[in-house]
């Protein structure tokens, strides 16, 4: 520490040692934002060639136009992440209010820390999992499904034989988003004023009446951020979907049958190690696509967390 | 909670099922499921496996089932619904459950076939049909994650001291906002990033160490920097007023007095962090690439790596599809036992290295 005096004027001392530090903060965050800047510029800078090469150069296209080959892609990327979303959503709000509201106070903890470890899972081991135990476990529902429901489009069939259709691998995505969406739900639900549930259950509520009536009020929205949040995941995920699918390139909804409509994330894992030429530009443009929908998805649930800023351990 | 069980028990109230009703029913579900699923088991086709998953739901149905109509007969609307959503909600748990314990067990089992010595000291060089291992995937994986918490460590964690200590006004709000649109970046979008910035540099059609390195480091800041930034907005004002009070220049306050206060919540987000890129698949397989041969060089062709491995072993099986299939167990194994392992190592930095208090 320099003893020097502060001889009439107030002036703070610039010490190199602070100049360094703050320096070197500053430059860190620089970083970041020129990080961001060069994922967007160089997945843009080898887009273009995608879309202004003649279609008939590119052999990955088979003749289609660009559009042709990314919107079915977009559209099973969002299928998909729709259907483990609407198989997680209800199955992570009921494991979140087991953790907070109904388990012993003991086991919760523990409880908590079993749903993370889902999360501490690889993905390839999902994608393993999926193709060999989950797809081979489920194929029977899918025969029975095709044999009695196929006047309903989703079971149209016929049944795929080997069990690896776009449900699979919803199912795989939504073990996969569990644990992120309970993690803020539970968050969320613990944060539930003290006194409401008390008040309610002063007046002679059930825990259930008890839950709907001043749980669910105050968590609505950190459900509904953690559920796109979840979804934001789902979008993204790859190793799941590329191992679970076997994939072409088609729009259908029907989820048991052989011919699925395959993700981006998934296409790109596929296909990247033997493209070459264009056809790389192809497939980076389509994970620039998949980097707008999901930076979309993720911007709608930042602005839902921060309209309720309480809500801390939502984010 | 207590509260809750504290209420309902009334006076006033009426006719109530006993106690112990609900553990009763739920061995009784259990018996009747199991004898049920047993006697279908027996008379199935010889050889088939007995059905766990289905005993176990079709006894959580049963149990759902009778106690709301008991409860409804006994005690009315209101408690039979409460009961049926304790069931439900109960159940929601248990399903969750039962993927984790089956990936587990799977792993486990089918795992232990080829988790052996060769797999430990084996490249897959020259290897067609069985035998191999996986010693290049494992040592690419450590010194890809080890050079991507090199770039990501120092970066997050200056960037989070730098909002924390220093940040305002837009650069900051800047910053915290671009680091929420990071973690939102999808893994493979990450590896497409890496490989087209080496393409550029080397032209096209490279794959690198490095640049597998580079596109973990993309995913890895943002939750280092969350995570630390987490931790240094704990450590109380009070602390840094008393060392400015003392004459301490900032930056050594920060260092000496700030960082101490919260390391070990940092090294816990960062090895949580390292758990969390060690398992990533889609940009190493997009940047780093794949090969049979051992490659200790981040800087100098393909590199394999562990996830990478496991998938290419199931994708393109070879001769072998056997061998190369339990390959795949087997290095999914190492795989959860890495992670699990860098999770016990969080746990254990956070019990040790929390700042004692009483002193």
């Amino acid at each position: 520490m320099t003893a020097q005096a502060l001889t009439g004027r107030d002036r703070p001392v610039r010490r190199l040692g602070d100049t360094l530090f703050s320096g070197g903060a500053s430059t860190a965050g620089a970083i970041i934002l020129a990080v961001l800047a060069a994922v967007a510029g160089f997945l843009i800078a080898q887009s273009i060639p995608a879309v202004t090469t003649p279609a008939e150069q590119i052999s990955i296209l088979r003749g289609r136009s660009f559009w042709e080959y990314a919107l079915p892609l977009a559209f099973g990327t969002l299928w998909a992440a729709a259907l483990a979303l609407l198989m997680a959503m209800p199955l992570s709000i009921g494991i979140a209010l087991f953790i907070s509201h109904y388990a012993p106070r003991r086991l919760a903890s523990v409880l908590g820390y079993v749903v993370d470890l889902l999360a501490a899972v690889p993905s390839v081991v999902f994608g393993l999992w999926g193709a060999n135990v989950l797809a081979r476990a489920v194929q029977p529902g899918y025969s029975w499904l095709a044999d009695n429901l196929s006047w309903i489009p989703l079971f149209a069939g016929p049944a795929s034989g080997t069990g690896r259709t776009i449900f699979t691998a919803a199912i795989v995505l939504a073990v996969m988003v569990l644990p992120i969406i309970t993690a803020i739900c539970r968050e969320v639900f613990l944060q539930t004023p003290r006194l409401h549930e008390e008040a309610a259950l002063a007046l002679g509520a059930t825990r259930w009446e008890m839950i709907r009536m001043a749980v669910f009020p105050f968590a609505r929205a950190g459900i509904v951020s953690a559920g796109v949040l979840g979804l934001g995941r789902a979008l993204g995920e790859t190793m799941a979907v590329a191992m679970v699918l076997s994939p072409a390139l088609v729009i259908n909804v029907d989820l048991i049958s052989s011919t699925n409509p395959t993700t981006i994330a998934a296409n790109i894992a596929l296909s990247f190690p033997e493209a070459y030429g264009a056809n790389v530009n192809v497939l980076i443009a389509t994970g620039l696509l998949l980097f707008a929908i999901t930076l979309v998805v993720n911007t709608i649930a930042r602005v839902l967390v921060n309209r309720r800023k309480d809500f801390s351990g939502a984010n | 909670m207590s509260t809750v069980t504290a209420a309902l028990p009334n006076a006033l109230s009426s006719a109530r099922l006993p106690k112990n009703f609900p553990w009763m029913l739920l061995a009784g579900a259990l018996l009747v499921s199991a004898i049920v699923f047993i006697l279908m088991w027996m008379s199935g086709p010889e050889g088939s496996e007995f059905d766990i998953v289905g005993s176990i739901l079709f006894a959580v149905a049963i149990y759902a089932v009778v106690v709301y109509v008991a409860s409804r007969l006994v005690e009315g609307r209101r408690r039979a619904v409460d009961r049926l959503v304790t069931a439900v909600v109960t159940a929601a748990f248990v399903v969750a459950l039962l993927p984790l314990v089956s990936l587990v067990f799977t792993v486990v089992v089918r795992g232990a076939a080829r988790f052996d010595a060769d797999f430990f000291t084996m490249s897959m060089r020259n290897i067609v049909g069985d035998g191999g291992g996986g010693l290049h995937a494992i040592v690419g994986t450590l010194l890809i994650t080890l050079a991507a918490s090199v770039i990501s460590i120092p970066v997050g964690l200056l960037t989070s001291i730098y909002l924390v200590e220093y940040g305002r006004g837009w650069f900051a709000r800047a910053i915290t906002f671009f680091v929420d649109v990071m973690t939102g970046i999808p893994s493979i979008v990450a590896g497409l990033f890496a490989y087209a910035l080496f393409a550029v540099v080397f032209g096209p059609g490279v794959k690198l160490g490095i640049a597998g390195a580079v596109a973990l480091s993309v995913l890895m800041i943002p939750v280092v920097v969350r995570s630390s930034e987490e931790m240094l907005r704990l450590v109380p004002n009070e602390l840094r007023e008393a060392s400015y009070a003392l004459g301490v220049p900032k930056w050594l306050t920060i260092a000496k007095v700030v960082l101490p206060t919260s390391i070990a919540g940092i090294m816990t987000g960062v090895t949580l962090a390292i758990a969390r890129v060690i398992g990533e698949t889609a940009p190493l397989l997009v940047a780093a690439g794949f090969t049979a041969n051992m490659n200790y060089n981040l800087f100098d062709g393909r590199m394999q790596s562990l996830p990478v491995f496991v998938y290419n072993a199931y994708v393109s099986q070879g001769a072998n599809a056997a061998a190369s299939v339990d390959r795949a167990w087997a290095g999914a194994l190492t795989l959860i036992i890495l992670v699990m392992l860098l999770n016990l190592v969080a746990r254990i930095i956070a019990r040790a290295f929390a700042p004692k208090t009483g002193r």
